[in-house]
């Protein structure tokens, strides 16, 4: 783990000295009392733990949205997510940089070998932000707020994968087992997102266990987190965390503005860099910006494959044939939309994960390939042909499709123009339609009244379990085809068999083989066309020190509580 | 003609040529990418520089004055023929009837009409022509452009009504229809060409912010809109400045059409 | 006064019926806009068929455009403006909270656009000068051509206040019809007598000129209330201004009923206190003049 060194020792250091030259200069005894103040002042500083110099400060950055709420069990939007994470106190972390799981609250735990039971030790001595103790009947009384059907919450739905009640079961103030109904894969993992909350505490979800806690918000505008005086974490040092003072957030959602913010030194950083602005200040100030390699997101495009769907029959024809996609996918240029959209901070997707999911990815799945050529054969060896530059089924119907994505996103609007241009040398016409994103989402998941369609997946979590609910033909986030009531196809039936087995194993290595034929289907089957994996882009000020951007998010603060600012 | 209105003329005609004379001056066509060229600043095979997918941005000025300029001041002349229908003779009524006109006026001013633009989207194939579509979005400005100056209109010709040479033209038994388009329409002239004038940049930008609703020109159709928007990225447009210049020939249009609306204007006086 | 005393009463009855008319056609027309049952919270990954299904139902509770509308009328008139769905609060709080920061902003905007209009127009009529004519449109014609967003931007870029960007986004439309409204002023014939019998330019322009256009003026000046209210919305949005204008976009892409109908019904009350007062001044000038 990256943090800022305390610099306690270089005080004390220059404290020592400072000492010495004054017993050379008073020698005579000119101003004993000024050497037994300096004395004082060290035997404070080395005994009774506090906080160095050199600490303190305020860190001020963007959010894009206003966050909807301060409940951490009821989070669902970035900004929610952002404040949850840096005022929640967890009982475990996954570091953002090692991806390894660490002790917080707890200071152990164990997972049963049926995956269903997991026991947490837990610190003891600890207070909530307002002094309301801690204890395990607060970590018993956050899980059964989570696991309430009612509540629908995303956290917990992580947790749900049967049906039945959740057992908790305090044993000591410091010990608690809590146990679900069925397997829940990676349970000790899903911990990272779960805030604790106070049984007792009058302050509700504002009392918290984390670095900072919520001092002032004014909607709209600003949120202002201040430190926790009771966070229970020190450094080496004995030093109490967290060395910043306080965390101001603006409600920021264009990008121009947060950039220009940063430029004139108003906002210490930016957690996601779009690439044309990451290349105009590496230019001038390349220290300030980090690149940290692909991230796990991706960008990707699919056809419509509903049955139902109000669109015409010969269409729904090419987009459920494999090869049709395939072709599509193969006259793709993914290079050129790393390079001309991302400017080089993107590579070519592979298939549903991207190579910085180290783990899970699939090795020996082959980089995507761009050959027009090859694309227009495939698609003539379906009946499809070519007259007067435009492609033709074998019915004579035009080759002409539309791809639907959300306004404001200028990446995905340059993409669809890009791909709209290397489809059109094929003979294929692409209508672009940028769509206000609640039409979008409509036609996506209730009218079914689209074509094609560019969005963009952003993985919060590493195990491929985060993503059940679009593998699964059942799902509602199955997007190119939801709600089966049984599957379609024979390979979604294999998907669907595949995904079901990887959740029920405990044995690592038997789920990456399942999820490896999961991937290996979506690559030959292509319901989506992957397109790229961005990298992780962040800005940060010179102004702070201890920041070492990482591809998990939050990128930039993930370690908050080691941060500083110069003054 | 001033020489002022004599030069507004040779721009207007100059544009409209250039405009016109797109396909022989730039047959590549607007939609061509160079895409090892991308964002470029000016250079001698690319005037105005390129745009962010490599494609020739003087092109793109020139294709898209032509739908900008065509439409836009149709867009406007609807505009200003509601407006003046519906204030003008409300005004020249007054009672009853223009409370009421005004009212409906008011309630255009006020209502969310994004939506109305969201469900025209909705109503329209998704493979609607681009040429349709942008019909379709300036008339659609074209219809709810008019409230402003329809209540300035209607404030004018009441005062047209209660005015002595109108009061002597009913008292001398001219007919009322008469007596609104021959003494009352001209007399409103100064607003209505104001009206025009107005709403032909305005149209013009309105269509590119419709963009976002799926509406207005489609990729990779251009337009004089979607060309400024290019300045929304504020960070860099200091180390830009040719991006400047559909802004600028925008500007020029515009005044243009105003020094020769201006030889209306005294003429309506 | 009387006839006028029932004007402002006339008005007051139509005011009331606009203000209800217009909540109601803004419910219909964010319901029937596509997107209004669907939140993006259900492409969540992690949320379950349960939990997506919830989400939706809860959307449908507001289907009935009617009976939402009784029911909201019901609970305003005991002063309860209902819930935001996008931002969990209730809206009287939220609209409270940043009415306060627009009309501010909005006061600043169209005083400055005002300024501007009024010092351009004036002066462009008293000096009678063709090439002042020709830079003053000029001027006007360049704020006009800038896109809204850009003046927000250009705003912040300067470290100036967004009212700026509004009075910039006002002025253009409250200049042209100013000066062509004194320009038909200045044409009638009792100008010419007066410029004959040797009155001088400042003269003819306050006591002849003025007052003949100040009907119409007024109206232009209502105009511009809904033209600022209308640009209140992007600049607010850009700038990150806490005020009604940035709740009013994030209730329109969130579709966010209770709040838009609310936003609406301020809207339309500000938009036609502003007509109804000009209209009434207006009147109440004309028959001072006659």
């Amino acid at each position: 783990m990256n943090h800022s060194p305390s610099p306690i020792q270089s005080v004390q250091l220059a404290v020592k000295s400072f000492c010495g030259s004054l017993r050379k200069k008073f020698a005579r005894n000119r101003a004993p009392h000024t050497v037994a103040v300096v004395a004082a002042i060290i035997f404070g500083c080395c005994f009774f733990p506090g906080r160095a110099a050199a600490q303190g400060g305020e860190l001020h950055f963007c959010l894009r949205t206003e966050p909807k709420t301060f409940d951490p069990l009821k989070v669902e939007d970035d900004a929610s997510a952002a404040v949850r994470y840096l005022t929640g106190g967890v009982l475990v972390r996954v570091n953002r940089e090692t991806q390894d799981l660490e002790p917080e609250l707890a200071i152990s735990w164990k997972v049963s070998k049926d995956g269903r039971q997991i026991s947490f030790r837990l610190r003891s001595g600890l207070s909530f932000s307002d002094g309301t103790p801690f204890s395990a009947e607060d970590v018993a009384y956050t899980v059964q707020r989570l696991m309430d059907p009612a509540l629908h919450s995303a956290t917990g739905d992580a947790f749900r994968s049967g049906t039945g009640s959740v057992e908790t079961k305090v044993i000591s103030p410091t010990q608690i087992s809590i146990t679900f109904p069925a397997q829940v894969v990676g349970l000790d993992r899903l911990f990272d997102q779960v805030a604790i909350l106070s049984e007792h505490s009058p302050k509700k979800e504002m009392a918290v266990l984390g670095p900072f806690m919520v001092a002032d918000y004014k909607p709209g505008s600003s949120l202002l987190l201040k430190r926790n005086a009771n966070y229970w974490k020190s450094d080496a040092q004995g030093h109490k965390l967290p060395y910043l003072d306080s965390i101001r957030l603006d409600v920021q959602p264009n990008r121009d503005v947060e950039m220009l913010r940063f430029k004139r030194g108003e906002v210490d950083l930016i957690n996601s860099l779009d690439s044309e602005y990451f290349d105009k200040l590496a230019a001038t100030s390349p220290q300030l910006v980090h690149d940290a390699g692909s991230s796990l997101d991706s960008e990707q495009m699919w056809f419509n494959q509903v049955a139902k769907a109000p669109i015409p029959a010969y269409k729904k024809n090419w987009f459920h044939s494999a090869n049709f996609r395939n072709a599509i996918s193969e006259a793709i240029n993914r290079a050129d939309l790393s390079r001309v959209v991302y400017h080089g901070h993107a590579q070519p997707a592979f298939g549903p994960f991207s190579p910085a999911n180290k783990f899970w990815f699939n090795t020996h799945l082959q980089p995507p390939a761009y050959n027009a050529d090859a694309a227009l054969k495939a698609l003539q060896s379906e009946g499809f042909r070519m007259e007067n530059g435009t492609l033709k089924d074998k019915e004579g119907n035009p080759v002409i499709f539309s791809i639907a994505t959300n306004s404001g996103n200028k990446a995905r609007e340059r993409m669809a123009v890009l791909i709209q241009d290397d489809l059109q040398k094929i003979g294929i016409h692409v209508n672009v339609v940028t769509l206000d994103f609640p039409s979008l989402i409509e036609r996506m998941t209730q009218s079914f009244d689209y074509e094609a369609i560019l969005l963009g997946l952003t993985n919060v979590d590493l195990d491929p379990n985060g993503e059940m609910n679009v593998w699964l033909s059942s799902s509602e986030n199955h997007q190119w085809n939801p709600q089966q009531k049984t599957p379609e196809t024979p390979w979604e039936a294999e998907i669907d068999r595949l995904m079901r087995l990887q959740a029920s194993s405990s044995n690592a290595k038997k789920r990456k083989e399942a999820f490896d034929q999961v991937q290996e289907i979506v690559v030959e089957q292509k319901p989506f066309l992957f397109l790229i994996n961005k990298n992780a882009l962040s800005a940060v000020s010179t102004r702070v020190q201890g920041a070492s951007p990482v591809i998990l998010w939050p990128q930039t603060f993930w370690n908050a509580e080691w941060l500083t600012v110069s003054k | 003609m001033s020489l002022a209105q004599k030069t507004a003329c040779l721009i207007l005609a100059l544009v409209l040529g250039a405009s016109a004379a797109a396909t022989w001056l730039a047959p590549g066509g607007y939609a061509k990418q160079d895409r090892e060229a991308i964002a470029e600043p000016p250079s001698h095979t690319h005037w105005l520089g390129t745009d962010e997918l490599g494609r020739d941005r003087f092109t793109r000025v020139m294709y898209g004055t032509r739908i900008s300029l065509l439409l836009a001041p149709a867009a406007a002349l609807l505009s200003t023929l509601l407006a003046a229908a519906i204030g003008g003779l409300a005004g020249y009524a007054g009672g009853t009837w223009a409370r009421l006109a005004m009212a409906v006026t008011d309630l255009f001013l006020s209502l969310p009409w994004l939506f109305l633009l969201i469900t025209v989207r909705a109503l329209l194939p998704l493979n609607v022509s681009p040429l349709v579509s942008v019909l379709v979005t300036f008339m659609l400005l074209g219809f709810l452009g008019w409230t402003a100056a329809a209540r300035v209109l209607c404030s004018s010709a009441a005062s047209l009504r209660s005015s002595d040479f109108v009061r002597q033209a009913r008292a001398a038994g001219i007919p009322a229809q008469r007596l609104f388009w021959v003494h009352t329409v001209p007399n409103l002239k100064p607003v209505l060409l104001a009206q025009f004038w107005i709403s032909i940049p305005v149209f013009i930008l309105s269509e590119a912010n419709l963009g976002i609703l799926g509406l207005g020109v489609a990729e990779p159709m251009p337009s004089w809109g979607s060309l400024l928007k290019e300045l929304q990225g504020l960070v860099s447009i200091g180390e830009e400045p040719w991006k400047f210049v559909p802004l600028i020939l925008l500007v020029i249009v515009v005044t243009s059409f105003q020094l020769l609306l201006s030889r209306q204007e005294e003429f309506a006086l | 006064m009387p006839k006028l005393r029932w004007k402002i009463v006339g008005h007051l009855f139509s005011l009331l019926g606009v203000i209800l008319i217009g909540g109601f056609l803004s419910a219909v027309l964010v319901r029937l806009a596509p997107g209004f049952d669907t939140d993006e919270r259900e492409l969540d990954a992690h949320l379950n068929s349960e939990s997506v299904q919830a989400l939706r139902a809860a959307r449908r509770n507001d289907d009935n455009v009617l009976r939402f509308y009784v029911s909201y009328m019901t609970r305003a008139a005991h002063g309860d403006l209902g819930m935001s769905a996008a931002l969990g609060q209730p809206v009287r709080t939220l609209l409270k909270e940043r009415a306060p920061s627009t009309l501010r902003l909005l006061a600043l905007g169209l005083g400055m656009a005002w300024a501007f209009t009024l010092s351009l127009a004036l002066s462009a009529a008293w000096l009678r000068l063709s090439t002042y004519d020709h830079l003053a449109t000029l001027v006007s014609g360049t704020f006009l051509c800038i896109p809204a967003a850009v003046l927000a931007l250009l705003s912040i870029l300067w470290n100036v206040s967004s009212s700026l960007a509004i009075a910039l986004i006002v002025f253009p439309h409250t200049y042209r019809y100013t000066r062509n409204l004194l320009i038909k002023a200045y044409s009638r014939p009792h100008i010419l007598a007066a410029r004959a019998r040797g009155l001088g330019e400042g003269r003819i322009l306050f006591r002849h000129v003025l007052p003949v256009i100040t009907a119409q003026l007024l109206s232009v000046a209502g105009v511009s209330v809904s033209m600022a209210v209308g640009a209140a919305i992007p600049v607010e949005a850009l700038c990150g201004y806490a005020g009604v204008g940035q709740l009013a976009w994030q209730a329109a892409l969130a579709r966010d009923l209770p709040l838009l109908v609310n936003v609406t019904v301020l809207v339309t009350v500000v938009t036609l206190l502003a007509n109804s007062s000009a209209d009434i001044l207006g009147l109440a000038w004309r028959r001072h003049e006659a």
